[in-house]
């Protein structure tokens, strides 16, 4: 029994079949990514885990509670959080106060006042922000307003903030979209040094063959909406229906 | 069942005037994506223009007629107007009668000019800027043309009648196989129903039907692709701007019989057009249509004397409780579509 | 101090010095000299300025912080006036009755207006809150004349039933310690200074407000309200429900603005429905951003800006603008003065307008970013949006 269990789910926009009998298993503690075509129905799935979709049929377990329906903040309070695409940091404030807030939500819940409380005197948070800062060598640019920064240093915020929070399960969206080669190393390398020293399940959609051979445990390869193999990356690599399916058109 | 057609066709001059501002304003928000305050506005120009050809009409100069005396004694001063003296007096005093439709013609270019103008001068620098700025920078060009017009016409509303053959009524229930007297509308409101009618079926058969038409319609649904395939958008946007307040223009050119002008009555119609736009769908303008009409209807039905008893007040407020409760059953709006401002 | 860094503090000492001592900062010249038009220490005008001030600093919080921009805040305004006046129409003149009523019945106007328009953001929200405001005047206008008094306004009269009524009661006061219309006037050589009690209540109020509004800027609780206008999405995916952080947002600034409308029936105690009118509302938005939305003292100085160039510019007439322009060859002079009187007068609004629009246009970040423009320039400092040139990459798709 996974973390994430998705069964039998099938979405359909008018006529096109989006998902189609998807049956996904994510281990706990492993790196899982689904890759796939274009149009493979990637994004679908992806917000169909997030509880953004609603499939026409089939469940999605995260460790044996439904997500189907749940508002995201809700989803997040579950213990997944999610990296997306283009990061999605809080651009108007300063990287520590970026790094504060997930911690307050994490400390105070979905609401709770604390309207006339200085953030100053908030020490604890301010440490625990600032350690989570270093660990992600960011430290110097604490006071930096985080709308200027590089989109490697974005993505770090932001994988920074969801980890704040201690995640059960990180899902990421094409971490590495659009960023130069050295930006997408710096990414694989906090991945991995995440994946080593934390508990933590990440589920990683991907289109960089490279991001995902150098990080995935297990791979799913969708292909027109429905899973067509799932394996180790060995495997995975030599497989006659994914070269046919995926490798084989960029080959 | 008279009180109903009766009602149907009192909302139908408002609906239409709503109708046409609302159409104007999802133009301009559906191609150039700016949210305009000023709009309201640009019909309050159109009813002066109304105003004004009627005053310039009127210009007249002094005679005196020494054949007749005053009732001082003194010799009679006669005002003739120049266009009587230089069409002949029948002549000339029917095209006085007919100054409201005549503006219409003298209003077109005025309005296209000022849309123009307010296009490559202000709103074309808020097309980057946030939704909040261009409600604010339009909001203030509002208070400028309304003061502007209150410092040359004053704060008193102008009576500027319809022409003589429309002043009286007509009886609409003889037709339909009621008594007489029973069903009475005014002429001039089956005209503007008609005029806004053909207006509107005229900017749909421009969009539908030319290639003009063709690529604003395909700008509002994407702006890049559109701007990708080589066709300049942004000066058709320009031109979509001039026929928005070209829209607005006319439909206070021909409202200025039914209400006398004032300063005003702009922003007094652009705030329920604004109602309108949003019931009907931020960015449809089939949505915009109907709900204009749908909304007129209903504001009507609420100031009859039987609904106000049950629900007192309600025709002052019908609008706004309808707009709220559209608002939050279905977010859109009637037509609104999936993407388009959906916040 | 009072949970206040450094800088915080020193600004909300500067406003209450500014506060406390405006008699004498607003009435820098002589009474009988040309240039006392320019005089603004009159009570009636300075209460005005703190009156608007809170109502500012309220919105601001609202605008500011969550980027919600709402139509509609002079309904909270003219509901809290109504407030207090009925209080003086049961009980007696007594200022604090009608002060906390007309509070916490704002308060519970803007929980339901809030609840409902927050369902929606952007142009969506500004148009719920300006439907909900017309709707109030509207009424206010009509069906609830026996409440409001419709066009005439609603006021006290002697056939009030006014339960607490004591004998010597005829104008509002405070708990009888003093009346706020009693002013003290300082003559000194040619100058004249007033000190009128209703305005040092309404200054009082307003520093504490601002206080409050410091305390509420910088606490976690501002700190998700600048995360809300930031990144809904974010704000979402961080376990946090957006909605109740800007209700609670919209309830305090509506709450603010039911204060400004209890203390200006306090200081005079009379109510309209024009207090609700949406160029009300405009007005308070064109102060917060004039000012400078967002920032702290922004609000402030855009309210006490505007108020006085209301009263400067309303009194200025063309008899006046001769006699300025009077230097000037005749024709100039003439066509000056032909230009200016636009603008003056009852042109206030016309300026009013220009105004909005320049502020818009070149000035987004209001007076207080101009200003600090400036004193950067002065100090030679590179200024900060160097950085954000270099380092923005466009996301690929």
């Amino acid at each position: 029994m996974g973390i994430l269990e998705v069964k039998n789910v099938n979405k359909r926009f008018g006529g096109l079949q989006a998902l189609g009998d998807v049956n996904l298993s994510v281990e706990e503690n492993s790196v899982h990514a689904i890759i796939g075509p274009n149009g493979a129905g990637k994004s679908t799935l992806l917000n169909v885990l997030i509880g953004k979709l609603i499939p026409d049929t089939g469940s999605v377990m995260f460790d044996g509670q439904s997500v189907l329906g749940r508002k995201p903040f809700e989803i997040c309070q579950m213990g997944i959080s999610r990296v997306f695409q283009t990061p999605e940091i809080f651009g108007d404030l300063t990287v520590l106060e970026n790094m504060m807030i997930p911690i307050f939500a994490k400390r105070d819940g979905a609401f709770r006042m604390h309207a006339v409380e200085s953030t100053a005197n908030e020490k604890e948070i301010i440490e625990q922000a600032e350690h989570m800062l270093e660990s992600l060598n960011m430290a110097d640019q604490r006071h930096d307003h985080s709308a200027s920064m590089s989109r490697g240093n974005k993505r770090r915020l932001e994988i920074g903030m969801c980890l704040s929070q201690n995640p059960r399960l990180l899902l990421l969206d094409e971490p590495t979209a659009g960023m130069a080669r050295a930006d997408t190393n710096n990414t694989i390398d906090l991945l991995k040094q995440i994946k080593d020293e934390r508990d933590i399940t990440i589920a990683i959609i991907e289109h960089d063959m490279h991001v995902v051979f150098s990080l995935a445990e297990r791979i799913t390869v969708l292909a027109q909406g429905s899973p067509l193999v799932e394996d180790t990356p060995d495997k995975i690599r030599g497989h006659p229906k994914v070269r046919e399916a995926y490798l084989g058109e960029s080959a | 069942m008279d009180a109903v057609i009766l009602q149907i066709l009192n909302g139908l001059d408002k609906g239409s005037a709503y109708a046409l501002i609302a159409l104007g304003l999802t133009l301009i928000f559906g191609t150039l994506g700016v949210v305009n305050f000023a709009h309201g506005a640009l019909f309050m120009i159109g009813a002066f223009c109304a105003v004004s050809l009627s005053k310039i009409l009127n210009l007249s100069f002094e005679t005196i007629d020494e054949t007749q005396t005053d009732f001082l004694g003194n010799p009679l001063k006669v005002k003739t107007a120049y266009i009587e003296s230089w069409f002949g007096p029948e002549l000339g005093a029917s095209i006085i009668d007919w100054a409201v439709p005549l503006a219409i013609l003298f209003s077109i270019p005025i309005m296209i000019g000022i849309g123009f103008i307010m296009e490559r001068g202000l709103i074309k620098h808020f097309y980057k800027r946030p939704h909040a700025d261009q409600i604010l920078v339009t909001f203030g060009l509002a208070i400028v043309m309304q003061e502007i017009i209150k410092h040359y016409y004053g704060a008193n509303p102008i009576p500027t009648p319809a022409p003589d053959v429309f002043k009286g009524s007509f009886d609409f229930g003889t037709l339909l196989g009621f008594d007489p007297n029973v069903i009475i509308y005014p002429y001039w409101r089956l005209v503007y129903f008609a005029f806004a009618a053909v207006i509107i079926g005229t900017v749909f058969a421009f969009l539908q039907f030319t290639t003009f038409g063709m690529v604003v319609r395909a700008g509002m649904a994407d702006r890049e692709t559109v701007g990708l395939l080589g066709i300049n958008i942004d000066k058709r946007f320009t031109i979509m701007f001039g026929i928005a307040a070209a829209v607005a223009g006319l439909a206070g050119v021909m409202y200025a019989p039914i209400n006398s002008p004032n300063y005003h009555m702009g922003m007094d119609f652009l705030v329920l057009s604004f109602v309108v736009v949003v019931v009907g769908g931020m960015g449809s303008l089939p949505g915009a249509v109907a709900a204009g009409f749908l909304l007129g209807i209903l504001e009507s039905f609420a100031s009859m004397n039987e609904i106000k008893s049950l629900l007192p007040g309600i025709d002052q407020i019908i609008i706004y409780v309808v707009a709220i409760i559209i608002l939050l059953t279905r977010p859109r709006g009637l037509m609104g579509r999936k993407g388009v401002m959906e916040d | 101090m009072l949970g206040l860094n450094k800088h915080d503090m020193k600004m909300l000492l500067i406003v209450a010095a500014l506060a406390m001592l405006a008699p004498f900062l607003l009435n820098p010249f002589p009474t009988d000299s040309a240039m006392a038009q320019f005089n603004a220490g009159y009570p009636d005008l300075m209460q005005r300025f703190v009156i608007f001030g809170i109502f500012a600093i309220g919105f601001n919080i609202l605008f500011g912080l969550t980027g919600y921009l709402s139509f509609g805040h002079a309904a909270f305004l003219g509901v809290g006036s109504y407030s207090t006046v009925w209080m003086f129409k049961l009980l007696d003149y007594n200022i604090v009755p009608g002060i906390i009523l007309s509070v916490i019945v704002a308060g519970l106007f803007a929980v339901v207006i809030g609840y409902v328009s927050l369902r929606r953001s952007g142009i969506y929200f500004s148009i719920l809150t300006l439907a909900f405001a017309q709707m109030s005047f509207n009424l206010a206008y009509s069906v609830l004349t026996p409440i409001t008094n419709g066009e005439t306004g609603l006021q006290v009269y002697t056939s009030d039933p006014q339960y607490l009524i004591d004998d010597w009661e005829t104008v509002p006061h405070l708990f009888g310690l003093v009346e706020m219309r009693s002013t003290y006037t300082m003559e000194l050589g040619a100058w004249s200074f007033d000190f009128n009690a209703g305005y040092y209540l309404c200054a009082v109020l307003m520093v504490l407000m601002f206080y409050l509004s410091i305390r509420i800027f910088r606490s976690p609780f501002g700190m998700m309200l600048r995360a809300v206008k930031s990144n809904q999405t974010r704000m979402n995916y961080t376990g946090l429900n957006a909605k109740p952080y800007t209700l609670a947002a919209f309830v305090i600034s509506g709450m603010y603005a039911g204060l400004a409308g209890g203390l200006l029936a306090s200081m005079d105690p009379l109510a309209g429905a024009e207090r609700m009118q949406w160029t009300a509302s405009g007005e308070v938005v064109l102060m917060t951003i004039l000012g400078g939305a967002g920032t702290l003292i922004g609000p402030v100085v855009g309210a006490g800006f505007i108020k006085y160039f209301e009263n400067i510019f309303s009194k200025i007439n063309e008899n006046v603008l001769h006699e300025w322009f009077g230097f000037l060859p005749d024709g100039l002079e003439n066509a000056v003065v032909w230009v200016v009187e636009h603008f003056v007068g009852s042109g206030w609004h016309l300026t009013l307008g220009v105004l909005f629009m320049m502020v818009v246009i070149f000035l987004p970040g209001g007076l207080v970013e101009g200003g600090q423009r400036i004193m950067r320039m002065l100090r030679g400092k590179k200024s900060d949006n160097d950085a954000e040139k270099t380092t923005q990459s466009t996301p690929a798709e």
